[in-house]
C-alpha cells in the first residue's frame, strides 16, 4: 500500500523502548515496524486539536496524510476505545484510488476494492440510483 | 531517513513546532474559562510540520512529518504506553 505510520504518545523515547521491549513485540513476535514518537509536552497533540489539557495525554487522533502533505481525513476517539484498523486501511485504499484516477472518480459509501465507484459528471445527476444500491454501503 | 541522537541524562530540548497563527480561535474558551489554544485540522488543507524524537529499529532518532513528503502517512495518537487498548 506504501503507507508509512507515525505513532505518538506523551512518553519519552526510553518509555517506548521500554514497552516494545517488554509487551508489543510479544504481541506481534518482533519489534515495532514504525518509528514511535515522544510528544512530550503534548505540543504535537496540540497542534492537531487532540491534546486533553486536564488529563496531560493525547486522545485517540488518528489522521491519514496524503503525499502532498494534506491531510485527507480523520477520526478522534476517547481514550476507552480502541480503533478499527481495517477501517483505517480501507480510507486510505479509497483515497489512493481517487488520487489514482486524478479526481475523476469517488467511492461511495462502503466502498472498498472491487466494488463500483461513480464518476461524477453532468449525466450522473439524479441517477445515482440506477447505478448504486444502498446494499452497497453495507459489509457484502 | 531519520536522523539518529545520542540520548544523555540532559533531555533535549523540544522543537516546538510552530502553531499556526491564522487558524487559531483565540475567543474560544473551554468549560473552565481557559482559552483554548488548538484549533481543529481541516481536510484536504496541509498537515501541520513537527519535528520529535522517536524510537525506531532498536535506536533514538529525530523523525519531521516532512521528511515523508510523497509518501502516504497514517499518524496515530494513543494516550500512553502501558495503557491497556
Amino acid at each position: 500500500m506504501g503507507v508509512d505510520v507515525l505513532s505518538v504518545s506523551v512518553d519519552s523515547v526510553f518509555v517506548h523502548k521500554m514497552w516494545n521491549e517488554h509487551e508489543l513485540s510479544k504481541m506481534i513476535g518482533g519489534d515495532i515496524p514504525f518509528p514511535m514518537l515522544a510528544d512530550q509536552d503534548g505540543s504535537i497533540g496540540k497542534l492537531y486539536g487532540i491534546y486533553d489539557e486536564d488529563a496531560g495525554v493525547e486522545t485517540r487522533g488518528r489522521f491519514i496524510i496524503d503525499p502532498d502533505g494534506n491531510v485527507q481525513g480523520f477520526e478522534v476517539l476517547t481514550p476507552p476505545v480502541g480503533r478499527n484498523v481495517s477501517e483505517s486501511i480501507r480510507q486510505i485504499k479509497a483515497f489512493q484510488h481517487v488520487r489514482a484516477s486524478g479526481g475523476t472518480e469517488a467511492t461511495p459509501s462502503g466502498w472498498k476494492p472491487g466494488k463500483a465507484t461513480l464518476k461524477p459528471g453532468p449525466d450522473l445527476v439524479g441517477k445515482v440510483w440506477q447505478v448504486w444500491d444502498v446494499k452497497e454501503a453495507f459489509e457484502d | 531517513m531519520p536522523e539518529e541522537f545520542k540520548p544523555g541524562c540532559q533531555r533535549p530540548a523540544i522543537n516546538k513546532p510552530k502553531p499556526l497563527e491564522q487558524d487559531m480561535a483565540p475567543e474560544a474558551t473551554d468549560r473552565q474559562g481557559r482559552e483554548m489554544k488548538s484549533h481543529m485540522i481541516k481536510v484536504g488543507k496541509p498537515a501541520p510540520e513537527f519535528t520529535a524524537p522517536a524510537f525506531y529499529q532498536g535506536k533514538f532518532a529525530n523523525v519531521s512529518l516532512s521528511e515523508y513528503k510523497g509518501r502516504w502517512v497514517l499518524l496515530c495518537f494513543y494516550p500512553g504506553d502501558f495503557t491497556f487498548v
